[in-house]
């Protein structure tokens, strides 16, 4: 095992006291550990537990966490006290809108109006896509991929098909056609939009996940005492299929938002009378002739920064779950 | 759990002779890409209640397969259950609906399986698991079945099972964990309890422990004992009745005393003296020649003929079943009449003779296991 920085023995000085006990203990014979059995530490760690353990470790996956946790607070606190007001135009001073200031520390926009309250507005709509669009995706994906892998046959034939064609259309175009028809620029329907064309990654990381672990010696032990089919799927199965799970949510999420703006900013998403990252930037593209970059830079930093941080976040998350990555 | 040391008193109310499961003829049939393979082929064995009968055979002789179908946790397809019964308490549990045969598994027959390391599901305590084996037959609350699970890690010789049982099974030793599978399998007190080479995955240190375990338990709760192994010191000590598998047919039954020093079969021979013996030290290791057939082209005759070095002329002809042609229960010409042959005498008198040399042989081995395990009797099983 490759030993890096996140390796847990290397930094034994840094964890909590009952660290060392608990791993050290693990491969004891039985009466060897009972004989320890003042020293093995009070605390038994879950599986989850462990995880957490080493996702605290991971340094890149901390700052992307840190980033991630302060732009989402942020995006929902300022709002209640600054919201974005569509009647309220202030107006500019320069024609092209006021560079950076004291009162305006990311500049205004065109008509005056401040970008720093554009990016935290549009920062709550824009999490807001990505985040529930990522939980119905999630939902949606763990319930197909769990009834296709755990039944098999003609039901998982036949979802695995379905989920194909999800993978074979140009997923791009169907979103800009489905915002357009479907759509009424609000962002429940956007939410809906894209949660419901991204599941289909999820399905079959689970599907994969139920097809190796529906093998496992645990599942037969735990039909060996009666347990039934349906509840080994769901208390038994899913719970050890979660990891790659949530490592692709949080991509999953990271891609929503890049979509949502790529959406918004061709003017099929969000409208106008509410504000998104994506809008934004459509809004700032004429600005830029005079000059006004901050207009357009502020919203495309925030884009950046959160999907990177929730990039690094996911890149922790997949060696923190990784089961061959334990100590 | 306490009720389990009455178990046996109620059982000998009963007929404690009777039979508890009998397999008759049981044929399970895998289809594969490349054809059949005939994993268990007409095999037919008898347990009587409270009585231990151990399964032995190579690997992939269709030992295992033959407890997955008596469970019925084979997925069919691929598996399919070509002929046979399967009586258990008089039912058949071949035809018995899935829901049925659920209330069956961990309630009345109870599995104990190979693999102590992965049988745990990592996820939950082990306190959750076994509370969940309870939970799926007796009408208990989640406290009534925590405290069964943790008095039958007590019964099983975990020390502190209060604090055990919240723990996970990465924090558990191999033996450790197969002493907390034994616990989930007793959990509800089951009639029939299928160890699969339950030892095989565990230090020598720990065998002897486990096996002593198993026995102690089983004695207290006076439930049958199905004992499937390829190791014949784990079978003299273990049980009553021996039946010697070979390419998915049983080809030797009988008690133990029988099989083991004065075996019948040239198979059971071939396997009997393979175990080294103090005596035999800085000779040659016996081996038996050749290997299992291809199980997609079985020998048409015996399937033991091409590896038997007593091979004569109806051997690699007919097959020799146990149950028929009279005799000693042997698939053997040299026990049985061929038809169109007589039993050849010579070769006869010559085979009893080596196989009875090997059984002497092996004899001391086995003493000697015995030993061991009674050494360990203070250990924490105690």
């Amino acid at each position: 095992m490759a030993v890096d920085d996140t390796h847990p023995r290397s930094s034994t000085g840094k964890g909590s006291p009952r660290t060392g006990q608990t791993s050290g203990s693990g491969a004891l014979p039985a009466e060897e550990l009972d004989a320890q059995d003042t020293e093995v530490a009070l605390a038994s760690l879950s599986q989850w537990q462990l995880a957490a353990r080493r996702f605290r470790r991971h340094r890149m996956a901390l700052l992307g966490l840190g980033i991630f946790a302060f732009m989402a607070t942020v995006a929902v606190v300022i709002p209640l006290f600054q919201p974005f007001i569509f009647h309220n135009i202030p107006g500019a001073v320069r024609p092209g809108g006021d560079a950076p200031s004291v009162e305006h520390i990311f500049g205004t926009t065109q008509e005056g109006r401040d970008v720093f309250n554009l990016v935290v507005n549009g920062g709550r709509i824009s999490l807001m896509v990505g985040g529930f669009s990522m939980f119905i995706a999630g939902f949606v994906g763990v319930v197909v991929g769990s009834i296709a892998g755990f039944s098999g046959g003609w039901v998982d034939n036949i979802l695995m098909r379905v989920v194909d064609v999800f993978f074979a259309i140009p997923f791009l175009f169907v979103i800009l056609v489905a915002a357009r028809f479907f759509g009424r620029g609000d962002v429940l329907s956007l939410i809906l939009i894209i949660g419901l064309l991204s599941w289909p990654l999820i399905a079959r990381l689970v599907r994969a996940s139920f097809l190796s672990l529906r093998e496992a010696d645990f599942v037969d032990a735990a039909r060996a005492v009666g347990v039934s089919k349906l509840r080994i799927a769901f208390r038994h199965i899913l719970p050890n299929a979660m990891g790659p799970v949530i490592v692709a949510m949080t991509l999953l999420m990271a891609n929503a938002i890049v979509l949502e703006a790529f959406v918004s900013f061709l003017g099929f998403g969000i409208r106008e009378t509410e504000v998104s990252w994506g809008n934004a930037l459509a809004n700032a593209q004429n600005a830029l002739r005079f000059g006004n970059w901050w207009w357009a830079f502020f919203p495309g930093m925030a884009i950046a920064l959160t999907v990177l941080a929730i990039n690094f976040m996911g890149d922790g998350l997949r060696d923190a779950l990784d089961p061959r990555s334990r100590e | 759990m306490r009720a389990l040391a009455q178990q046996p008193v109620d059982l000998e109310a009963e007929d404690r002779s009777q039979t508890l499961l009998d397999v008759q003829d049981l044929r399970t049939h895998f289809h594969v890409m490349d054809g059949t393979v005939k994993a268990v082929d007409g095999v037919s064995f008898s347990i009587n209640r409270g009585e231990t009968l151990g399964i032995v055979g190579e690997s992939g002789c269709g030992k295992s397969v033959t407890a997955l179908t008596i469970m019925r946790l084979l997925d069919i397809p691929p598996a399919e259950i070509a002929s046979g019964v399967v009586l258990f308490d008089g039912r058949d549990i071949l035809s018995l609906p899935e829901d049925e045969m659920r209330r069956l598994r961990g309630n009345d027959i109870a599995m104990i399986f190979q693999e102590p390391m992965t049988s745990l599901n990592p996820v939950f305590t082990v306190g959750r698991q076994i509370s969940e084996a309870v939970r799926q037959h007796l009408r208990v609350g989640k406290r009534e079945a925590l405290d069964r699970s943790i008095e039958s890690l007590r019964i099983v010789g975990i020390n502190s099972p209060e604090r055990r049982v919240k723990q996970y099974p990465h924090e558990m030793s191999g033996g450790m964990r197969q002493r907390v599978m034994i616990a989930m399998a007793l959990s509800c007190e089951p009639k029939l309890l299928i160890a699969d080479e339950p030892t095989t995955a565990l230090d020598v240190t720990i065998q002897a422990q486990i096996l002593e375990l198993i026995r102690r338990i089983q004695q207290e709760t006076g439930a049958a004992l199905m004992l499937i192994t390829h190791d014949l010191g784990v079978v003299a000590e273990m049980v009553h009745d021996v039946v010697v598998m070979y390419a998915g047919r049983v080809v030797e039954h009988g008690t133990v005393d029988e099989v083991l020093l004065q075996p019948r079969h040239p198979y059971t021979e071939g396997l009997l003296a393979s175990i080294p013996s103090k005596g035999m030290r800085g000779n040659r290791l016996n081996v038996i020649k050749g290997t299992v057939p291809n199980p997609f082209n079985m020998p048409t005759g015996c399937n033991f003929a091409p590896r038997c070095p007593y091979r004569f002329e109806p051997c690699p002809e007919h097959d020799p079943r146990i149950e028929e042609g009279g005799g000693p229960p042997v698939a053997c010409w040299l026990w049985k009449k061929a038809p169109g042959h007589a039993i050849p005498q010579e070769l006869h008198d010559e085979q009893v003779a080596a196989a009875r040399r090997a059984g002497a042989a092996t004899s001391t081995p086995v003493s000697e296991l015995l030993s061991v395990s009674d050494t360990q009797q203070g250990g924490p099983a105690a």
